[in-house]
């Protein structure tokens, strides 16, 4: 399972198509989904999949899609060394991290009896209880976060005057103003964009 | 009492007026009024010397307090004119000679579109040099001395308008100030010792073991070195034949009879402190008869007569200053006196003749005049007589009496070393003399002499070169011995007839010589002077030492002037303009972290959360 | 005999890991995008991990508000991106950069 998790990460990284990327993604959702059910949480493996499976990578291919972002990405980096350090320093942190582990809790299972008492009467209950208890400002609080983010994505999502493209445009009439690479055209050692013109 | 300050007085207050109301005095008033206020000075300096000479002989002195000058502390100085046997015999010379000078210029100078203020100037000086004679302490003597400095400087370069007159001026004071800067430090070594800077205060306490010989040297030395400065004596000498730039009467007074005598004044009233070291003496000594013979070998070489003169008087007061080390002080005294009139006399002359010849210098355009100008001639030679060392004349007293008294203490090696001098003395005036009166004359134009306002001071001071030797018949019981304080010769020194008499063949020798190269007739000295071309042109320049220094000093100036400003140039404004560049430079590198990339700037973030990270873990463990 | 929580925190780390390196390494907005997702997918496992170890819900509690915050932020993100992409027409992340040198 494990394996599963990183490999379909890994591979989501280095997919060009970014459809294909999402897709590997959505792998990997379920074999966290699966984490939380044999670490005692079965409401969490639920939600996962709904939510996240689900509802936000829906809308993650629903955007590639409506973008036209699809394409094959040139995998060509033109920002000197950054590959480097990437890997470098990713190393790096799991180096830390999981010194940090072992050095803190060690190979132990920890209080797993205990969460099993918990959860006799469901886990669903159970964390209800916690939820509608301890935490019960912090859900209001979230629920109002939603509501705001449904406005402001409401608000974000009008047309403006002055878009260079829309989503994919028409044969119609789409060339009314070449997109060009915002800014930085004189770099040292990089050149953005130039690899993306509005599909006729 | 109140008699003392008038001596001073006059003059300043003569050079004061003229110098306010320069503008409303006709004609030759204002060489009236400024002879007058000097003849004035004379007589209260007789009626001094008169009263000096009624008191008993151990204490002769009479002095004057004006005001405390300055009072710091311990510190005070006052202005107090003193008047001792010394000073009064310096203070009749210059105002003596001075008054005649003054008279003499009265027709030199008429007709210069600046003659009021040259009559101003003198009288300074005479102000200054007065000053210098009759104070009673050091610090006043050195206000006088550099008074003097200043009013030389400004009547050497009175013709301002000629390059050549205005840069001699700034040479003269700036060679002098470097004896001047010797002579300060050592005052403040003898206020340092003396914790007094008055005469007496000084000169009693020279003789206390507690004043080392050490001491002693520094500051004979130090006193030594202004002395050189403003007596002309080597090295500090290259300034004195350039300052015959200035009108002849302003050579005949400053740089003949009366300033450059400043330095033997000083030398002589310091030997209470001088002799406290016999090795200075010998320094003085020596370097006075040195000078005196390379002055002389120079003087050889001058075709401008008032060169030749300039190197006499730089002879002359190498002899005297070569007196004062000895310790024959009155031989030194007779001599400036002596020399005083004959020099003045000399000059004078000189200024006859150029004045004839309308401002013509150059001895090789003059010739026969002794048949044009008699009395201008008549004059010079008695000068030249004089001076060359010729019974009864004055200068034989004189000069001979300073270098017998070589002869007399025994110091045999100097003594020759004078005759030597004597020798060069009498063939450069011998040289002069035939060059320019006797002859075929090689000049051109009708030379006429000069007016009775000229010819009468001439006139005096040929007297005085005639007579004046009764002075000092005797080195030891002569007048102005006896007034100065004889010296004390040994009991088994020679005889003086003895030595006197080996002088005044020397002296005919040189004479004769020159007689016989230039007035006889008997050999082409013209020709002799083109094939010995190398050896007149560097007596002419006098051995190239003014050459030297300018080479030395005046390039090794302007090169390290030079190199100064390079390195202002480059290295400071370098170092300026570096921090400017290296400001930059680092600003230029700097921005590039700036790429305006947002993944760049995640690599960052990344970069420092693993730092942190790290540092957690570095700390738990 | 169960899992120690410590592989599954290992596990996590590297998912985190792949993460970071996804959002320096791709280009694609949205790509960079889905790392983050990634990155707190990671973070939610280890906090139901901790959850397991200390015997209580306040891990699944609080991974549960997490899910929920991330669903929000995605909303909102991809809205911003695709107003990006009309004002700019590119959803290329190195295209952005007027604020260089």
């Amino acid at each position: 399972m494990a394996t599963l998790a990183v490999a379909s990460a890994i591979a989501m990284l280095f997919m060009r198509n970014a459809v294909h990327s999402a897709l590997m993604l959505i792998v990997n959702f379920f074999c966290i989904a699966v984490f939380f059910l044999t670490l005692g949480s079965a409401f969490l493996f639920v939600v996962q999949i709904i939510v996240y499976a689900g509802a936000i990578m829906v809308l993650f291919l629903f955007v590639i899609m409506l973008l036209g972002v699809d394409r094959q990405e040139d995998l060509h980096e033109r920002i000197p060394g950054q590959r480097w350090i990437a890997i470098l320093l990713g190393v790096g942190l799991v180096a830390e991290v999981v010194a940090a582990v072992r050095l803190g809790l060690g190979l132990s299972t920890g209080h797993a009896a205990r969460l099993e008492a918990l959860n006799r009467g469901g886990n669903v209950r159970a964390l209800a209880a916690v939820l509608f208890n301890q935490y019960f400002f912090p859900f209001e609080v979230t629920s109002i976060l939603l509501i705001v983010a449904a406005v402001g994505v409401v608000l974000l999502g009008r047309r403006q005057a002055g878009d260079v493209a829309g989503t994919r445009p028409t044969a119609a009439g789409a060339t009314a103003g070449r997109p060009r690479g915002a800014g930085g055209a004189t770099g040292a050692g990089l050149e953005p964009g130039g690899d993306l013109e509005p599909v006729p | 009492m109140g008699l003392i300050p008038l001596v001073p007085l006059f003059p300043l207050a003569a050079a004061v007026i003229l110098l306010l109301t320069g503008k409303w005095w006709r004609g030759r008033s204002a060489g009236w009024f400024a002879t007058a206020a000097i003849a004035a000075s004379f007589c209260v300096a007789v009626a001094l010397l008169a009263k000096l000479d009624a008191m008993p002989a151990a204490h002769r002195e009479l002095a004057r307090h004006l005001y405390e000058w300055i009072t710091v502390g311990t510190f005070t100085v006052g202005v107090t004119f003193q008047v001792d046997p010394l000073s009064i015999v310096m203070a009749l010379t210059v105002t003596g000679i001075g008054s005649l000078i003054f008279l003499y210029s009265i027709g030199y100078m008429n007709g210069d579109e600046r003659y009021t203020r040259y009559f101003a100037y003198l009288s300074l000086f005479v102000f200054f040099m007065l000053t210098l004679v009759l104070a009673d302490n050091f610090l006043l003597l050195y206000v006088g001395w550099e008074g003097v400095g200043l009013c030389s400087y400004l009547l050497i370069g009175f013709w301002f308008e000629r390059a050549s007159a205005a840069a001699a001026a700034k040479k003269a004071f700036i060679v002098t100030r470097i004896g001047d800067a010797a002579f300060l430090i050592g005052i403040v070594l003898v206020w340092m010792h003396f914790h007094t800077l008055e005469f007496s205060a000084v000169f009693a306490r020279a003789g206390s073991a507690a004043f080392t010989t050490g001491t002693a040297t520094a500051i004979a030395l130090l006193f030594l070195a202004g002395a050189a400065g403003k007596s002309a004596q080597l090295p500090l000498h290259t300034w004195l034949p350039d300052a015959m730039e200035g009108p002849t009467p302003v050579s005949a007074l400053i740089h003949a009879a009366t300033m450059v005598t400043a330095g033997v004044y000083l030398i002589v009233r310091s030997l209470p402190i001088i002799e406290q070291s016999p090795d200075a003496m010998t320094v003085i000594a020596v370097l006075g008869v040195v000078t005196s013979i390379y002055a002389g070998l120079s003087a050889i070489g001058q075709d401008d007569i008032k060169r030749v003169l300039a190197y006499s008087t730089i002879s002359q007061v190498g002899l005297m200053l070569f007196a004062a080390g000895l310790g024959d002080a009155s031989a030194a005294i007779f001599l400036l006196v002596a020399h005083a009139f004959f020099k003045a006399l000399l000059f004078l002359s000189a200024g006859s003749v150029i004045h004839g010849l309308h401002d013509e210098q150059d001895m090789m355009r003059m010739g026969g005049l002794r048949r044009a100008m008699p009395f201008t001639a008549v004059a010079w030679i008695i000068g030249a007589l004089a001076i060359a060392g010729i019974p009864p004349l004055s200068g034989f007293f004189a000069k001979d009496e300073a270098v017998a008294a070589a002869g007399l203490l025994g110091r045999y090696g100097l003594w020759v070393c004078g005759l030597i001098a004597s020798f060069l003395t009498a063939i450069y005036i011998g040289r002069a003399t035939f060059m320019v009166f006797f002859g075929a004359p090689r000049y051109e134009g009708a030379p006429h002499e000069p007016g009775s306002v000229m010819r009468v001071p001439m006139g005096i001071l040929a007297f005085g070169t005639l007579f004046a030797g009764v002075l000092g018949i005797s080195p030891t019981t002569g007048i102005l011995p006896t007034f100065l304080g004889a010296p004390e010769f040994p009991a088994n020194a020679p005889s003086e007839f003895a030595l006197d008499t080996v002088a005044v063949v020397i002296a005919l020798l040189g004479l004769g010589l020159a007689w016989f190269t230039y007035g006889s007739g008997r050999i082409d000295w013209v020709a002799l002077r083109v094939r010995f071309a190398w050896v007149k042109r560097p007596l002419e320049r006098g051995l190239y030492v003014d050459d030297a220094y300018a080479v030395v000093f005046g390039d090794g100036g302007k090169l390290s002037a030079a190199a100064l400003a390079a390195f202002d140039r480059r290295g400071i404004d370098g170092l300026v303009g570096l921090v400017a560049r290296a400001t930059g430079s680092l600003a230029s590198a700097g921005r590039r972290i700036q790429t305006g990339l947002v993944r760049t700037y995640a690599a960052a973030f990344l970069l420092g959360a693993v730092c942190v990270l790290w540092l957690l873990a570095a700390r738990a463990t | 005999m169960k899992t120690p929580t410590e592989w599954y925190l290992v596990v996590s780390a590297v998912l985190f890991t792949i993460g970071t390196v996804g959002v320096l390494v791709r280009r694609n907005a949205l790509v960079i995008f889905m790392s983050i997702e990634l990155q707190l997918n990671a973070v939610n496992l280890s906090l139901v991990a901790f959850s397991r170890q200390w015997g209580n819900l306040v891990g699944q509690a609080l991974a549960f508000f997490s899910m929920t915050v991330a669903a929000a932020e995605v909303v909102v993100g991809l809205a911003i991106i695709v107003a990006l992409y009309r004002k700019r027409g590119t959803a290329n992340v190195d295209d952005a950069s007027l604020l260089r040198w």
